[in-house]
């Protein structure tokens, strides 16, 4: 067994918060109840907006590609279950905002029905291209929690070698247990959609990280392992500390290395994907199933039932939290999607459950102070943080509005994983005044590029101004010069139009008599244009030019 | 449906606590305050039941001009700290108006005027000291004999009416049971040109290491410095870079010629050295805040303080040393940033 032979390193920093992952990580994962409308957001994913291939009144079958993946970086959708597609509307999303975004409405007809999916024999025969597209047609993302479309991370491009693929089993999030329960019960289906990931990568070596608060599932992927002779596969127990799950911070402890600023794994040879995408990576090549539910935990002490359920998207949270006891209508709950560290706050439980929400947290309401304490810089922050980033300056910077400062002070090195808030003997929220510096900036920026577009075309439109102008007072002076010289000339100009008008008039007339005789005998001409109007007309315009 | 909307995250939070932290400092103090009044009397009571009044009721005066709220700021119990901090670092037995006076000034002048908790550039007990150390010498050099060289101790009675009122039982002259320091009494000796080893020959100032009495205030200064650091309400850069350095430059200078220069078990159990590595450099507001500034800044502490004692004009320098480094720690902290994980080292700010 390879359990540890490896070398670990350290990240700097992180904190030991409480895991309560005894609450859900002890039954097995059920089955949720198809809901009866389901709420399908276009947007789970990292990327470009879906495009709803669907119109309402439709009929569609489990697993139908119902909204089109769009451009490079995006991630198709398809039906959780058959039944009826009803509308196209906005509806909340879970998103910090709390707005609402379009979503195609889904009634389901309970029957379940699958369309006919593609399985392919032998998965490991498929190159690299072909697994990349199946993964893509399947509308996989990552499940972790960011919501990466899987299939670009594994197209590492033709020049660039992946040393290493690690898996992240770390969960490190207080309360949540998909994961353990994903690696417990489903370790076969994730160890072969690992070695499908990594024959598209070609990677040399794989590593799965897992934190050693979870040995059920450890000796599960060991054991899982014994049936994969030749792999390549090892099984890392990493300490217990949050946030090991970060990517940045896995990567770190297990190969030492550092994912450079502004860069991304694959920078430094890696490629980072979560146990459950691998899981599900699994399910789409060999069963051709497309990603339409996930295991989702279900914990907190608002909830009598806790535990983990396979759920379809597009459930809404409220039946969710229903199945597993609670009674969030009778009384307040705060409803988090995630973990309690960095889990998004749910302001609306008839949200849909998506592909990227891997725990429902509900607890009661607890009373938070409206002032906190001033900063007493003791530093703890400092020293939790895995970023190895200053929060008390950062704080400072971001409560004065110097946001130039709050860059210099590296804001956007900041994962926002809540170490610092967690440690603070002030209790000042320091991740929220984070989000409002970065959000500050960002709009500024857009101002900035909206500011510039604008001047840019005002600029533009002055001179365009400026030279007709300049043409007009040309004219003018060509005009002006033409009357002065005809003026000289002796003839009055208004005379010499009216002769002129006087001639082409008698001219007509005389025309006019002659066709009109002409007609008399020859009744089948076709009939000519006046020759005059023409003419009329140009003087007409001329006479208006001046 | 009723969803509670809360802040963003994270939604939980560890046990620390602001008003635990200053607690803790007090609790630490507790072994300090009972073997001063197991050596030297009531005197240590007075200064505290008038230090915590006058720093209290600075604080609450500052607030209300201010206009914030007063009680939730009085419990974060900092201004508490101060006063146990001054009650400790001032004569025994000193006059009311000299406590209230250092009071103000640590309250009012260094910690409010700046806007209060975590704004304030110097430690207040220290400037509170300073201000009193510079404007009334004579009152800041009266230290109490211990009780076994003092022939009448006070009562509580007799020693709160010497605080308030000036009074003393007849037949009792102040100056009979004061005594010099024993740090002060070395420098006046060294500078008749009496050797070390003829100075410590006087067995009623000093003891086994340092001073008499003041040794063993020292070591229970240092228990509950101790039990901080385990508490994990300090860290071990300030207090270790502070005393280790001492200890080095006095041994260095002992080793040059140890009649001239005191041994530094000497100079870290005399004076205020373990007071100011654990207790007064440590506060995080005033000091350095990244690991490597805080070794500089208990490193120059350390210098500082051995600097003063033996050529500056002051018996004691760790006040004058502390106020130093306050100066720099901003300065400190700049150029002892971390590096931020994921950049190249050496990568300085813009």
């Amino acid at each position: 067994m390879k359990l540890n032979s490896r070398k670990l390193w350290n990240f700097k920093g992180g904190v030991h918060p409480e895991g309560h992952k005894s609450l859900s990580n002890s039954s097995a994962i059920k089955d949720a109840k198809i809901p009866s409308v389901l709420v399908l957001p276009l947007q789970q994913h990292i990327g470009a907006v879906a495009n709803p291939l669907v119109v309402p009144g439709q009929r569609v079958l489990k697993g139908e590609l119902i909204a089109q993946g769009e451009g490079m970086v995006s991630a198709s959708l398809h039906a959780p279950t058959s039944g009826t597609i009803t509308a196209i509307e906005e509806r909340p999303i879970p998103h910090p905002s709390g707005l609402m975004d379009l979503c195609i409405i889904l009634e389901s007809d309970q029957e379940d029905r699958w369309c006919s999916l593609n399985p392919i024999e032998d998965p490991l025969q498929l190159d690299a291209d072909a697994i990349r597209e199946a993964i893509r047609a399947a509308g996989i993302v990552g499940l972790g929690g960011a919501g990466f479309p899987a299939h670009v991370k594994l197209n590492p491009g033709a020049h660039t070698e992946v040393d290493t693929l690690i898996i992240n089993g770390a969960e490190c999030e207080p309360y949540i247990t998909c994961d353990d329960r994903l690696m417990r019960e489903r370790a076969e289906s994730i160890l072969c959609g690992i070695e499908i990931m990594a024959r598209a990568i070609s990677a040399h070596h794989i590593l799965i990280g897992v934190e050693d608060n979870k040995p059920e599932a450890i000796a599960a992927l060991n054991r899982a392992l014994q049936h994969h002779k030749q792999s390549r596969i090892e099984i890392v127990t990493v300490p217990t500390l949050y946030p090991t799950g970060g990517e940045r911070q896995l990567i770190k402890v297990l190969t030492g290395k550092e994912v450079p600023t502004q860069g991304i794994p694959l920078d430094i040879g890696i490629v980072c994907h979560n146990v459950a995408t691998a899981a599900r990576v699994e399910q789409a090549v060999v069963h051709g199933r497309p990603l339409i539910s996930r295991v989702v935990t279900v914990s907190g002490e608002a909830i009598p039932r806790p535990g983990n359920y396979e759920v379809l998207f597009g459930t809404p949270m409220a039946d969710l939290i229903a199945e597993a006891g609670g009674t969030i209508d009778q009384q307040p709950a705060t409803i988090i999607m995630g973990g309690p560290m960095m889990g998004l706050p749910v302001t609306d439980s008839a949200t849909p459950v998506t592909k990227t929400c891997n725990c429902l947290l509900i607890q009661p309401v607890q009373p938070r102070p409206t002032l906190h304490q001033p900063c007493i810089r003791c530093g703890e922050c400092a020293i939790s943080c895995p970023a190895q980033l200053q929060p008390q300056q950062l704080y400072w910077h971001a409560r004065a509005k110097e946001f130039d400062k709050v860059q210099d002070e590296h804001l956007f090195d900041c994962i926002e994983c809540g170490c610092c808030s967690w440690v603070c003997p002030s209790q000042i929220p320091l991740v929220h005044y984070f989000r409002f510096a970065k959000a500050e900036i960002w709009s500024q920026e857009r101002e900035k590029a909206a500011a510039d577009i604008a001047r840019e075309r005002h600029e533009f439109r002055q001179l365009r101004i400026e030279r007709e102008k300049a043409e007009r007072a040309e004219l003018m002076k060509r005009k002006k010069a033409a009357l002065a010289k005809k003026k000289k000339s002796g003839v009055s100009g208004s005379k010499e139009s009216i002769a002129a008008a006087v001639e082409r008039t008698k001219a007509k007339k005389a025309a006019l008599a002659a066709k009109e005789a002409k007609a008399a005998t020859e009744p089948s001409a076709p009939p000519t244009p006046p020759p005059d109007a023409t003419e009329n007309r140009t003087d007409e315009g001329e006479q208006r030019e001046i | 449906m009723i969803p509670h909307q809360p802040l963003s995250s994270p939604h939980q939070h560890g046990s620390a606590a602001l008003d635990r932290v200053m607690i803790a400092v007090s609790i630490a103090l507790i072994p300090a305050f009972i073997t001063h009044f197991t050596l030297f009397g009531w005197g240590i009571i007075t200064n505290l039941l008038i230090t915590i009044p006058a720093a209290l009721g600075s604080e609450a005066l500052a607030l209300w001009l201010r206009r914030r709220p007063i009680l939730p700021t009085l419990a974060d119990n900092s201004a508490l700290v101060t006063a146990l901090l001054l009650a400790l670092i001032l004569p025994p037995l000193s006059p009311w108006w000299l406590l209230v006076t250092g009071a103000v000034a640590a309250i009012l002048f260094a910690k409010q005027i700046y806007g209060g908790l975590g704004y304030n550039p110097f430690n207040p007990a220290m400037v509170g000291f300073v201000v009193l150390l510079i404007s009334f010498p004579i009152e800041m050099t009266s230290w109490q004999a211990p009780l076994v060289n003092s022939d009448h101790p006070l009562t509580i009675i007799a020693a709160l009416n010497w605080v308030l009122f000036g009074e003393l039982p007849p037949g009792i002259l102040f100056d009979s049971m004061t005594m010099a320091t024993p740090l002060d009494h070395l420098k006046t000796e060294l500078s008749l040109h009496h050797t070390i080893s003829e100075v410590r020959t006087d067995g009623t100032i000093f003891g086994v290491v340092a001073g008499a009495s003041w040794e063993w205030i020292n070591l229970a200064i240092l228990a509950g410095g101790l039990w901080l650091l385990q508490q994990r309400v300090i860290r071990w850069h300030v207090p270790v870079a502070l005393l280790g350095t001492l200890a080095l430059i006095s041994t260095l200078f002992y080793l040059i010629n140890p009649e001239i220069y005191a041994d530094p078990l000497f100079h870290l159990g005399g004076g205020g050295a373990v007071l100011g590595a654990f207790f007064i450099a440590t506060d995080p507001v005033s000091g350095a805040t990244s690991p490597k500034g805080r070794l500089i800044f208990g490193a120059g502490a350390g210098l500082l303080i051995y600097l003063i004692r033996v050529w500056g004009g002051f018996p004691d320098g760790v006040a004058f040393a502390v106020l130093l480094m306050n100066m720099a720690a901003p300065t400190i902290d700049h150029y002892t940033q971390p590096r931020v994980a994921g950049h190249q080292r050496g990568e300085m700010h813009r």
